[in-house]
């Protein structure tokens, strides 16, 4: 990283460059070996730290069960756990093998998510660059983000019936929001004297939402998938506990039913491995799309 | 001498008052009654204390703004909508932070209608002309203020404007760097030669760069006065400039008249924070 660096120079002396340069003190053999040390040390450190959360958490649990401190009939146990997962994935459920029934939900998660941020960078769009419509539908639009939504989802399946549709529903109102007022709040956000430039360059309204306010509103939108999935998530996973012929969220009820904590505890596990390779994906887009941006403040680590 | 450039447009501000609604719902008048000519090709500096308009007179010019009294002509035509051959620069660099320095060079011959490749080869001639060949792919982040500030004087001037509207551009840079851009821009200006307006609070900055410097008064903005540079061109280096006894003398005579302009409306923002 460094070498590259000292090979790009500004043309002109004058300038103070951004980058910093190596310099002699800095090339100190002593002082790298150092400051490698230093930074090895602080690695082993942080997953030294990593490992012992989780061993105290599920070894105090498993513990505390098998003492007889905690009911694991109410709490489940670490054990149990890992045995109805061993059963879900070799027996499946009542409602066929667990991958059908995860992916189903995945699919019901993922329609809603698209659903959902689709309609809400078109309307955080529009509704950002049109003030006078922002003014006449801002209040409406507060009014419905302050209904609980959840709640939606039973009117969903009593129209809908049990298929995907009220899943891929609720999961689109709950991810809308989300989406739809970082848009609006991206676009309200766009610098103004950028506007200005490219208006004077002799950019129609079309030009500057190309070169400007969609780039611009971009980061905004970006950075909210990341809660939207979740939301998608929980909306397809409350949306099945309503009513649903197949699906995690009915595996769950059927679990607690039967007073089987583990098998809840094991499907919540199951989607939040779900979760974390949906949210190692948007990563990917993250950096794919905003690789303009500068490093983070936690990216260049101080020794 | 450098002739004015073939397309350099004269304005014309005839008259032009510009009124706006506070937030409270008053009308606030920001310029009542400015006229003045800035001649095909001539550098016209425009310097004033903190609020005076300077800002909203630029506005009118480019066509973003409309005048609520008065004509505005630029090159003869009354401006409707937005002036043709403008480039506007700002204190604040208005590089696209997600476009690369050729990206934000080649934006001005894009919106002009250009094709993607011829676009890139001028915009590469313009980064050339700059000195900052070899950085067409780094982001605006990755630049010193210095750097920013050449992207964002080549994004101006690469569509060869008539009229170049320069509101404090070089506000926001650190004494040495200013004076490096300043010889810059004027050496980059005797290239093309279009009229510029340039807004500065920066008397020395006016002297040294202009032909003409008006000064504006307060609370509403209107022109007090007018003063011819008769500084020989090419200036060459700004901060040789500053030493000669004419720049002196002018500076001495400017500052007469924009000191009393200077402690009234210090006096009355003063007065309304009391």
């Amino acid at each position: 990283m460094r070498t590259t660096l000292t090979t790009e120079q500004p043309v002109r002396t004058t300038d103070i460059t951004p980058t910093p340069a190596v310099t002699a003190a800095d090339a100190d053999p002593g002082l790298q070996s150092a400051a490698r040390r230093a930074r090895r040390r602080r690695t082993a450190l942080v997953w030294l730290g990593r490992i012992v959360v989780p061993v105290v958490i599920i070894g105090g649990w498993q513990w505390f069960t098998a003492a007889g401190v905690v009911d694991k009939f109410f709490f489940g146990q670490p054990s149990g756990v890992w045995h109805s997962l061993v059963q879900l994935f070799t027996k499946g459920t009542a409602f066929g093998s667990i991958w059908l029934n995860l992916e189903i939900t995945i699919r019901e998660a993922v329609y809603g998510f698209l659903l959902g941020t689709g309609a809400g960078i078109v309307f955080g769009l529009a509704l950002g660059q049109n003030r006078f419509l922002a003014d006449v539908l801002g209040p409406y639009i507060k009014v419905a983000n302050s209904i609980p939504r959840i709640i939606l989802g039973s009117i969903f399946v009593v129209a809908f019936g049990l298929g995907t549709f009220p899943k891929v529903l609720l999961a689109a109102v709950l991810v809308f929001f989300i989406v739809f007022f970082n848009a609006f709040q991206g676009v309200r956000e766009v610098d103004q004297n950028l506007v200005a430039n490219v208006r004077v360059l002799g950019a129609s309204p079309f030009q500057v939402a190309r070169h400007v306010t969609v780039p611009s509103a971009l980061t905004w939108i970006i950075a909210s998938l990341h809660t939207a999935f979740g939301f998608a998530i929980i909306g397809a996973l409350v949306a099945e506990v309503l009513g649903a012929q197949h699906g995690i969220g009915l595996v769950i009820v059927q679990a607690q039913g039967q007073f089987d904590m583990d098998t809840v505890f094991a499907c919540m596990l199951i989607m939040a491995v779900v979760t974390l390779v949906a949210e190692y994906l948007l990563t990917l887009l993250e950096r794919r799309v905003l690789g303009w941006r500068p490093p983070s403040r936690s990216e260049v680590a101080a020794i | 001498m450098a002739q004015p450039a073939p397309g350099a447009a004269r304005i014309e501000i005839i008259g032009l008052t510009k009124r706006f609604l506070t937030p409270k719902g008053r009308p606030f008048t920001a310029i009542q009654d400015v006229s003045f000519t800035v001649e095909p090709g001539q550098f016209c500096a425009i310097v004033g204390p903190t609020g005076c308009g300077k800002s909203t007179t630029l506005g009118q010019v480019s066509g973003l703004d409309r005048p609520s009294a008065g004509r505005v002509l630029v090159g003869g035509q009354e401006v409707r909508g937005i002036t043709k051959g403008v480039s506007f620069m700002f204190q604040a660099d208005a590089l696209f932070p997600w476009k690369t320095v050729l990206g934000n060079v080649m934006i001005g011959p894009v919106l002009a209608g250009r094709a993607k490749k011829q676009a890139a080869r001028l915009a590469r001639d313009w980064l050339r002309r700059v000195g900052l060949a070899g950085f067409e792919d780094r982001y605006p982040h990755q630049l010193s203020g210095g750097m920013r500030k050449r992207v964002a004087m080549a994004a101006a001037l690469i569509n060869e404007p008539k009229i170049l509207l320069m509101d404090e551009p070089f506000g926001a840079l650190d004494v040495q760097t200013k004076a490096i851009m300043q010889t810059e821009l004027l050496g980059l200006w005797e290239q093309t030669r279009p009229s510029v307006l340039f807004i500065t609070h920066d008397l020395d900055e006016a002297v040294a760069l202009a032909d003409r410097v008006l000064i504006m008064t307060s609370g509403p903005g209107s022109i007090k006065q007018s003063f011819e540079i008769d500084l020989p061109r090419p200036r060459g280096e700004v901060q040789a400039i500053r030493h000669e006894p004419r720049f002196l003398e002018l500076q001495h005579q400017i500052w007469s008249s924009l000191k009393d302009e200077v402690e009234r409306a210090y006096a009355q923002t003063a007065g309304v924070a009391a």
